[in-house]
């Protein structure tokens, strides 16, 4: 029985040319990473340390922190639906303070870049979070304006274009640091979001965040999750992220780094050809712990066969100038008509 | 006891550079090979696991993240986390006992011997065990037996005598009598059945090993009725405990923060992951679940 946690299923992508030989290194802004592959913010800790050698990853991302001391959401925190999961942890936080004396110094033994997450409720306590990550130690500011579970009903910045410019505006005068701002896929116009961020100074866009979902216990008559409501993750978001990518690569010109579903070399391919720069592996790490270093070495090993000398090459080598593209609700009907 | 643990409970964000000596062997993904994988009874399966290092060197309390295999029926996406029921480091074996529950635990039972599995392993902070103690008591109920087997083990290696009181619905559901006996265990056997299981009569056997001299410490597992029993009489008779508890998780290495449990730690409520805080914690700063 295929079974869809491993890439037991995946053509091999390999099986020809120099792996050793291609370049894997890719640029987002100035900052050159040594390959697009890095995890995605809450599934990555120093616990990862003594499985996944550090040095081997192309960025380090850490855990969402927040000016403020939280405790995070009621258990059951977690819940598997199908192929995926769901989420509502609460963003559990010591508090920046702690972080910065703390987290950094633990990773300033690894010469990965580290990316420190961060999250806030007001736009001036995003400012003020965001001036206190100026130590050393942090190369890059993934600003989580995207988060479902930071307030109430799941609202957050990222659902809509003008909070969100507001809130990386302020943040931008705040830092010099490069500034990703991570993007919420619980928004009706992604493409007006990602512009929106990227005029307002973003340096880079990571697309995106869990989708917003509820399971309920069909036995007990209760919602599975402690917040009734959390994030989904998994390989069932993918082709709603590489939709995202795509649009947002469209949309703006700075770099998108692709994020949702990604467990296998072939899922980052796809969202570098819909147009990221880079990837985060999520919720894979969770079933596959080195998940990450086989995305790494299966990228090198299809560049190698299909010829390609960078793996940089694949962002946007997607072949659809003669498709046309309209994405409207109602497309997917159209198609189910043709096919009958 | 109660002050050994502290050391072992500092988290990996409360100390970057633990002392190294005192922390068990670090995790790693490997693959096993299926050995042995018989039914004990209607509920319970026994697992046995040939495993390279560092599985083998898992520590009694500790525990592995099993991929569980997938069935027609079920699909199991996350690992699930399953407490060490024996290591043999010499022979390269790891082995766990586990009931058939759910869809994970179905699936991992559908396992064959010869195939393999992906663990990861070993995780968490396992028992300990004072050196000055002389003698444990080990209270568990149900599955929650074959994660103080190990522990027993680990005190009779270390000379420390252990009385055992194993609880369960019937005789058949009673777990590792033989481990226990094996090291030549006071073994009390308590059932719903006959009615013995009542916590009067679990303290009443309780009281008397503490009377008789024969419990430095308590150690317990798999029942939470169990669990406020053994904390009230040990804060009364100042013996020091730990407790071994279970939570829904997904990553297993403190990363995902899915797993915390609720603590009492001088007055304040504290939430502590039981993957990587645990899954072994103080007895007397437990809270009910």
């Amino acid at each position: 029985m295929v079974d869809a946690r491993t890439d037991s299923h995946v053509p091999a992508l390999g099986g020809g040319g120099d792996a050793a030989a291609v370049d894997s290194r890719v640029r987002i802004g100035d900052l050159v990473l040594r390959n697009p592959v890095m995890p995605a913010s809450g599934t990555f800790a120093e616990g990862l340390a003594p499985v996944v050698p550090f040095e081997r990853l192309g960025a380090l991302v850490t855990k969402t922190v927040t000016p403020e001391l939280r405790g995070g959401n009621p258990t059951p925190r977690v819940c598997e639906v199908g192929q995926g999961m769901l989420n509502s942890i609460g963003i559990p936080s010591k508090g920046l303070d702690y972080f910065v004396a703390h987290t950094v110094p633990f990773y300033r033994q690894f010469s990965t870049p580290l990316v420190a997450s961060i999250s806030a409720p007001s736009a001036d306590a995003f400012a003020a979070g965001v001036e206190k990550l100026a130590v050393p130690g942090v190369a890059v500011i993934e600003a989580n304006i995207s988060c479902p579970n930071i307030e109430e009903d799941g609202k957050a910045f990222a659902m809509d274009p003008r909070p969100t410019a507001q809130v990386v505006a302020r943040m931008r005068r705040a830092t010099t640091l490069p500034l990703w701002v991570k993007l919420s896929p619980n928004t009706g116009d992604i493409a007006s979001v990602a512009r929106a961020a990227a005029d307002a100074g973003a340096d880079a866009l990571v697309v995106g965040n869990t989708i917003l979902a509820m399971s309920i216990d069909i036995e007990t008559f209760r919602p599975r999750l402690g917040n009734v409501m959390g994030g989904l993750s998994g390989p069932g978001l993918k082709p709603i992220l590489v939709r995202m990518t795509y649009q947002c690569a469209r949309a703006v010109s700075i770099p998108i780094i692709g994020c949702g579903g990604i467990a296998t070399a072939a899922d980052a391919i796809e969202y570098m050809l819909a147009g990221a720069s880079a990837v985060q592996v999520g919720t894979a790490t969770f079933v596959r712990p080195t998940a990450m270093l086989s995305v790494i070495d299966g990228l090198a090993a299809f560049c190698a066969r299909k010829g390609i000398a960078r793996v940089a090459d694949l962002t946007g080598a997607l072949h659809d100038t003669d498709m046309k593209v309209e994405a409207h609700d109602h497309d997917h009907d159209h198609m189910s008509e043709a096919v009958s | 006891m109660g002050q050994t643990i502290s050391l072992q409970t500092v988290s990996p964000d409360d100390a970057p550079s633990p002392a190294a000596a005192v922390l068990p062997a670090p995790a790693a993904d490997v693959l096993g090979v299926v050995v042995s994988h018989v039914w004990l009874n209607d509920e319970y399966r026994h697992l046995v696991l040939e495993a390279p290092e560092p599985a083998p060197l898992a520590r009694a309390g500790q525990f592995f993240n099993l991929e569980c295999p997938h069935t027609a029926e079920d699909k199991p996406y996350l690992r699930r986390p399953m407490s060490l029921y024996r290591a043999d480091p010499a022979n390269g074996i790891v082995e766990f006992l586990y009931k058939v529950t759910g869809v994970g635990t179905r699936g991992l039972a559908s396992i064959k011997v010869g195939r393999t599995m992906r663990l990861l392993g070993p995780l968490g902070v396992g028992f300990s065990i004072d050196p000055a103690a002389r003698s444990i008591v080990v209270l568990g109920r149900g599955v929650g037996l074959a994660t103080l087997a190990p522990l027993a083990e680990l005190a009779a290696s270390r000379g420390v005598a252990v009385t055992a009181i194993l609880s369960a619905r019937t005789p058949a559901t009673v777990m590792s009598v033989d481990r226990f006996a094996a090291i030549g265990a006071r073994i009390e056997i308590v059932l719903d059945s006959d009615g013995s299981s009542d916590p009067a009569n679990v303290e009443r056997i309780l009281r008397a090993c503490a009377a008789e001299g024969r419990a430095d410490a308590f150690y317990t597992c798999g029942s939470n009725r169990l669990m406020l029993l053994m904390q009230r009489l040990g804060r009364e008779l100042s013996i020091p405990g730990e407790v071994a508890l279970e939570q829904q998780m997904a990553c297993g290495l403190g990363m995902c923060f899915c797993c915390v449990r609720n603590f009492s730690v001088g007055g304040d409520i504290e939430a502590r992951r039981v993957c990587s805080e645990g899954p072994v914690f103080r007895l007397d700063e437990a809270m009910p679940w």
